[in-house]
């Protein structure tokens, strides 16, 4: 079974945002880079996948040169293969360029599922797995935290809740599914698995220029972060004597009659 | 012209009571009756259109869809796509599983470009809007530009109230039974009821929320407790899912449930920044932690600073005296 992961270098946020001084960006002198949470989980489940039926897994990003640094970071977690589609640093790629940039990559026949996150949690646009499914021609899962693939039939059962009710979708491969942290617990990168990332060679591909970035996408403008809705809490007291305080406040707030 | 909304439903009263709409999608109501202004504003519902919450948000069409079997996303994109092509300037949905992926649908089959989760939309005319929108899961705000013949928007779950109309609309009601392709119903939902989790978390009106300080699997019980009497339910952080306490179904965060329910009660939970990502939306928060300086602190109404193993019990009992006293 052969499997294309897509993900995104991402800034690691800690404790606060702070952005650069046009507002278009996340300052990132302090911060180190990874990809999404979901994305980790697709990278799991594409390699089990592979563990399990033999193929290969490759992992493919839209991204700046260092983009590099995730790559080895997913080949170093079990993917074989490694695709960066290039793009200027600081470049800013729509969904739209993002799905047709890497349907280049996906396209050709030699896939049989094309997994992803269910959203990248720098930009959350939603809809580039859906995107590229139907630049594809293939059927498309989102949000899914469990997958069963049966090598046999080529058939897919992909489940989510919804409203407290399981939702199973059934996808006949070739298909795309974006998944969800919770699918499974990613593993940690064993040393062996490191030294051969080092190694290995990755595929570099030109991406989207400028002009084709987010022409027929939503357009940024600026960034800011939300007025903070801090508050200098009232401290009710100090362990169990605040007991009683705490009870009025619950009555106050209509949650204890 | 119109600004149509996808609406989805609650599951109604478990002794087989009607249906409501979601409040999700009543806070998307209240968003795209803004942006439609003196315009319509069309619901389009998948099942039987519950009347009187929609008139009472100002509703003025109602396009009841019938005769396709359950949840399939490309075919209601299908019909969004037909309805709008009569005299749609905007069509939106809540930002859920399913009103996310119906929309990007909807995008990839008309070639539009797809907003998801705004907080605010407006209007400049001439095929322009400005929206925020939530980026990191509403940790930061994207202004934008949106230019398309149609807005393709979805609306933050926990960045607009839902707020019924002035004057409640008199609403037109259109029967719609569309011809499906087969193609479009390839893949649909099959629909199993799952144990609790997710879904009552996000609609919780009180959600007891347990962090790093709970200590263990075990130290949840006294949490339970609490979440039982309060009415409420039991969501936790992500070191919680990670350390493998509790399910991800119960996480509280970015990668988890977004919250809105009237009080969050985080015990032991320091609050790293994508743990507000999903609390952020409660009305009241309310913090049990040993540090004063958490940043959870920061953002809490109320706080007790102390252990939440004694401060818990200590308040089980409290609120069990008073209910055997009458309240």
């Amino acid at each position: 079974m052969e499997i294309l992961v897509c993900v995104k270098r991402v800034p690691t946020v800690g404790g606060a945002i702070t952005l650069t001084a046009d507002r278009r960006a996340i300052d990132t002198k302090a911060s180190g880079f990874t990809i999404s949470p979901h994305e980790e989980c697709a990278v799991e489940e594409a390699v089990r996948l592979a563990e399990r039926f033999g193929g290969s897994v490759t992992v493919a990003t839209l991204g700046p040169a260092v983009a590099e640094e995730q790559l080895r970071a997913c080949l170093a977690l079990g993917a074989s293969g490694a695709v960066l589609i290039e793009t200027e640093p600081g470049l800013e790629v729509g969904p739209i360029a993002t799905a047709t940039a890497l349907h280049a990559v996906a396209a050709g026949g030699r896939f049989d599922l094309v997994l992803l996150g269910n959203e990248a949690s720098d930009t959350g646009d939603y809809q580039v797995g859906i995107r590229l499914a139907h630049l594809l021609g293939w059927p498309a899962a989102t949000g899914i935290k469990a997958l069963a693939v049966d090598d046999g039939s080529g058939w897919v059962s992909a489940s989510r809740t919804y409203r407290g009710v399981l939702e199973t979708f059934a996808l006949e491969l070739p298909c795309v599914v974006t998944v969800k942290e919770g699918i499974n617990l990613p593993r940690y990168p064993s040393l062996p698995g490191r030294l051969r990332a080092k190694r290995a060679a990755i595929t570099r591909v030109p991406g989207p220029e400028p002009a084709g970035a987010s022409a027929a996408d939503v357009r940024m403008t600026s960034l800011r972060v939300p007025d903070a809705p801090r508050k200098q809490a009232t401290v009710l007291g100090q362990g169990a004597a605040a007991v009683p305080a705490l009870v009025d406040v619950l009555v106050q707030l209509g949650v204890v009659s | 012209m119109t600004v149509f909304c996808l609406v989805e439903l609650d599951g109604g009263a478990p002794d087989g009571g009607a249906a409501g709409v979601a409040d999700v999608s009543l806070r998307a109501i209240t968003l795209a009756r803004e942006l439609a202004a003196s315009g319509g504003l069309a619901a389009v519902v998948f099942g039987d259109p519950p009347f009187p919450d929609l008139a009472a948000y100002g509703v003025t069409d109602v396009y009841a869809v019938s005769g396709i079997d359950g949840y399939a996303p490309l075919a209601w994109a299908r019909v969004l796509q037909w309805l709008m092509s009569e005299s749609g300037h905007a069509v939106m949905a809540a930002g859920t599983e399913r009103g996310n992926e119906v929309l990007a649908h909807l995008g990839a089959i008309t070639g539009l470009p797809m907003a998801a989760n705004c907080a605010q939309a407006v209007d400049n005319g001439d095929g322009a809007y400005a929206i925020v929108r939530q980026r990191w899961a509403g940790l930061l705000l994207e202004e934008a530009v949106l230019e398309a013949p149609v807005a393709l928007l979805t609306v933050a779950t926990d960045a607009v109230s839902a707020v019924p109309a002035a004057v409640p609309a008199t609403v037109t009601v259109h029967d719609v039974a569309p011809s499906v392709d087969g193609s479009d119903l390839v893949v649909r939902a099959v629909e199993t009821p799952a144990g609790a989790g997710g879904a009552s978390l996000a609609t919780a009106r009180v959600v007891v929320g347990g962090g790093r300080g709970v200590g263990s699997a075990d130290g949840f019980g006294p949490l339970e407790e609490l979440a039982a009497l309060l009415g409420g339910v039991v969501g936790v952080s992500r070191v919680v899912t990670s350390e493998g306490w509790r399910p991800h179904t119960m996480q509280v965060g970015q990668t988890g449930t977004k919250i809105t329910p009237d009080l969050y009660l985080a015990c032991g939970i320091s609050g790293a920044i994508q743990h507000f990502a999903g609390c952020s939306g409660a009305k009241s928060i309310i913090a049990i932690n040993t540090d004063p300086n958490a940043p959870m602190m920061t953002r809490a109404d109320y706080a007790v600073i102390g252990d939440l193993h004694a401060v818990v019990p200590a308040l089980v009992i409290a609120l069990r005296e008073r209910a055997a006293q009458g309240g």
